[in-house]
């Protein structure tokens, strides 16, 4: 088993909570992983990526070469893009439709819509909206995650797992809304793969 | 052993705690800061059994760590690649006092300036202190070595330099950890009483025990371990890595398995025998180095005369910013698949203040009273208020190094610039701001010095700031004139007052000291969220 996942988002959007859930189950599966975040300038609303790769053999370089993701996750649509090169040719971009406008020449959002439709495979999802209707804007980033996990090779009951060692000592509420968010992604996803 | 997930700063951390360390002192500075916040949340640092503190700059911070050991106590420095430009005068002379407990310095680079001004590569500041260098490979050599480097360190009565780079220092991996812990040194001073007074004829005696280090250090480096030579079939090249370049030139091979010889460094000085039987066995050298092309010129030499030798210098490998898997598989001759090519639709986006952050009312209330005079009259400094110098505030017309924005200020006002304006924020003053603003006070040189205090080291993620409750006594001591010291309050219903204030200020013939004084935005929301949880904690 190997896979490579790129994350891309705006700094503050909760991209290294996605990568640290994953790790965490990846580690309880007993698998290599090397996680490259980004810390420091671009978190102050830059652009901002995270490589994880995850593997039953040794992993050497922590940066995913251009080509190889198995997937990409974006929390924010045009951020999913930025990283294109890297995805391998049957690899999945899983990425929320909301924009995060903090540039003045943020590109027409129906032009990067169709540039995400002409990937092969792709699921794009309100993923605030449906937060928002779960009762916490904020997990937006974990309904990605959940969007994202058909694709994992992990199973979706390990996930939980690790979300609710990774919150336990945050509160009950917050495990049980984030499990909430990873739920009602992976049903949107599968919705979309069906279609 | 237990298997944890560590950063490279975290597994740096732990592998000095787990090594006997008592003390560690540092500045922030990406990406080296998680080093000193994970010992610093460390049960033994909460105890009270390790010093871990922040200091007001990086040479302090050095002088500490030479102090502790000169108690005979294993320590630690931290510091971002520049942040040794400013310790170079305690760490070069601590390389001829030697050491009593344990010194590692570790430096982290960042290699395409992600978050800094330069790339310099720190191996030349361990080359030019004589020192042995350490640079690991991935997060599990990076503990392993801290138990050797202190130990190492103690031997050969050197202080050891760690160099790693972004991609190493904020990466994370499984990593395993000892279960056993070396004790920390007992207090003990050094058996030679002048050891670390370094006048000219003690100095010397001292400097020539170091130079008589140097092949030890040499055949360390060969015997160690960490420095491997890994034999391939195929000779027509020898490929040299340096620290994590080994691993983006194994990714380009199935398993790992490159087909020819490979010398992997992790320790210097480089190893001399292994180098020469690489070069005697294969027909050319290719050196992969994460930084500047430190062996390869070594290897060299001026002349050149040898076998060919590729790498930054002749251009096989470009010559600045970081390396990853492709930049080496194309050297290698590897074909890249991509099939998806970027797109153009997608637009840069570089970072920017925080909404609601003090700084932006600071500036648009200085761009306001300079108005009238133009652009080109403001010299600033570094920290999250180095980003007005992008739009739409524009405000800042320089960024240097720490502390350069007063005394860029000074020398542009002798030179005939009025106003002359320095923007600094309250940890940059105190890291080294205070001596340039002595300097301009001693002159009378006619100055405007705004002070951005927002209570924290900001850019870095909000350490504590040394100048916190201290900048009007400070200033005051240093001889500014109390009716030239104003705290202002950056928020935007007092606009127009601040404009005054700054105004009258910049027409001052002397020294004035302006500090808007408003909380970080991010500092101040983290706290309300922690009262927030612990009010919550008490009511269940
Ligand atoms: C010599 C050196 N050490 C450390 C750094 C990293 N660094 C850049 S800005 C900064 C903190 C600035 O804090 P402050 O002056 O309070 O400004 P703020 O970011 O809070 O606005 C640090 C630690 C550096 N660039 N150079
Ligand atoms: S972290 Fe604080 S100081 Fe930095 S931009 Fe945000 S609010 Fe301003």
């Amino acid at each position: 088993m190997k896979i490579n996942i790129i994350l891309g988002g705006v700094g503050g959007q909760g991209i290294l909570s996605i990568a640290s859930i994953i790790g965490k189950a990846a580690l309880s599966q007993g698998l290599y992983l090397k996680q490259s975040e980004v810390h420091g300038m671009s978190q102050r609303g830059g652009d901002v990526m995270s490589n994880l790769r995850l593997s039953s053999d040794e992993i050497f370089s922590d940066l995913i070469p251009e080509g190889q993701a198995d997937i990409i996750i974006g929390v924010e649509p045009m951020e999913a893009l930025r990283h294109l090169k890297f995805l391998k040719p049957d690899g999945w971009l899983v990425t929320n439709s909301r924009p995060f406008l903090n540039i003045e020449n943020y590109t027409d959002r129906e032009l990067i819509y169709s540039e995400i439709n002409k990937i092969k495979h792709h699921v794009l999802i309100d993923a605030d909206k449906i937060a928002s209707e779960i009762g916490n804007s904020k997990v937006s980033n974990v309904v990605m995650l959940g969007a994202a996990t058909p694709f994992l090779k992990i199973d979706e009951n390990i996930i939980i797992d690790a979300i609710n060692s990774i919150f336990s000592n945050k509160g009950k509420n917050l495990v049980d809304i984030n499990i909430k968010g990873l739920k009602a992604g992976i049903l949107e996803a599968q919705k979309m793969m069906v279609d | 052993m237990q298997n944890i997930l560590l950063l490279g700063d975290e597994a740096i951390a732990q592998g000095a705690i787990d090594a006997g360390l008592s003390a560690v002192y540092a500045y922030p500075g990406t990406p080296s800061t998680e080093i000193t916040e994970y010992i610093q949340k460390s049960k033994e640092a909460q105890s009270g059994e390790i010093v871990a503190q922040w200091t007001a700059n990086e040479k302090t911070a050095v002088e500490a760590a030479l102090g502790a050991s000169y108690a005979g106590k294993r320590s630690m420095a931290c510091m971002k690649h520049v942040g040794l430009n400013v310790a170079a005068d305690a760490f070069m002379n601590s390389s001829i006092t030697g050491v009593n407990g344990g010194i590692v310095v570790v430096v982290a680079d960042d290699p395409s300036m992600h978050s800094s001004q330069n790339e310099q590569d720190s191996r030349f500041y361990g080359k030019f202190a004589q020192v042995p260098i350490l640079e690991p490979v991935n997060q599990q050599q990076a503990y392993d070595m801290m138990h050797y480097a202190f130990d190492y360190s103690e031997r050969l009565n050197v202080p050891i330099l760690m160099r790693i780079t972004t991609r190493m220092a904020h990466s994370r991996a499984g990593v395993k950890v000892k279960m056993q812990k070396t004790s920390q040194n007992i207090f003990h001073l050094p058996k030679v009483a002048n050891q670390f007074v370094l006048l000219p004829a003690l100095a010397r005696v001292n400097y020539k025990k170091l130079l008589q280090n140097i092949p030890l250090m040499e055949k360390e480096s060969s015997t160690s371990g960490f420095n491997k030579f890994i034999d391939g079939e195929d000779k027509s090249m020898g490929i040299i890595a340096s620290g994590i370049a080994y691993n983006y030139l194994r990714e380009n091979y199935e398993n790992g398995k490159v087909p020819f010889p490979v010398l992997s460094i992790s320790q210097y000085p480089e190893p001399i025998e292994m180098i020469r039987k690489l070069y005697s066995e294969t027909e050319k050298i290719m050196v992969l180095e994460e930084g500047y092309p430190i062996i390869e010129e070594q290897l060299k030499g001026i002349l050149n005369l040898g076998k060919p030798v590729h790498g930054r210098l002749d251009g096989t490998l470009p010559r600045d910013g970081e390396l990853n898997p492709n930049i080496i598989g194309k050297v290698l001759n590897f074909d890249i698949i991509v099939s998806y090519e970027n797109s153009a639709s997608v637009m840069s986006r570089p970072p920017a203040l925080c909404q609601g952050c003090p700084h932006t009312d600071s500036y648009s209330a200085l761009n306001s009273a300079l108005e009238s005079v133009g652009k080109g009259h403001v010299l600033s400094d570094i920290g999250c208020y180095t980003l007005a110098a992008l739009k739409p505030l524009e405000a800042i017309n320089s960024c240097v190094d720490m502390g350069a924005s007063i005394t860029m200020a000074k020398g542009a006002a002798d030179a005939g610039l009025h106003p002359s304006v320095a923007v600094i924020g309250d940890s940059t003053f105190t890291h080294s701001g205070m001596t340039g603003l002595l300097d301009a006070v001693i002159c009378n040189t006619p100055i405007t010095v705004i002070i951005l205090d927002n209570g924290t080291t900001g850019m870095t993620g909000g350490q504590r700031s040394e100048a916190t409750g201290k900048i009007e006594d400070i200033c005051k001591g240093l001889g500014v004139s109390q009716e030239h010291i104003h705290v202002l309050n950056p928020i935007n219903k007092y606009h127009e007052e601040n404009v005054a204030t700054i105004k009258k200020e910049l027409d001052y013939k002397g020294v004035s000291v302006i500090i808007p004084r408003r909380e970080c935005i991010v500092t101040l929301n983290a706290r309300l969220k922690a009262i927030k949880s612990m009010k919550e904690l008490q009511q269940n």
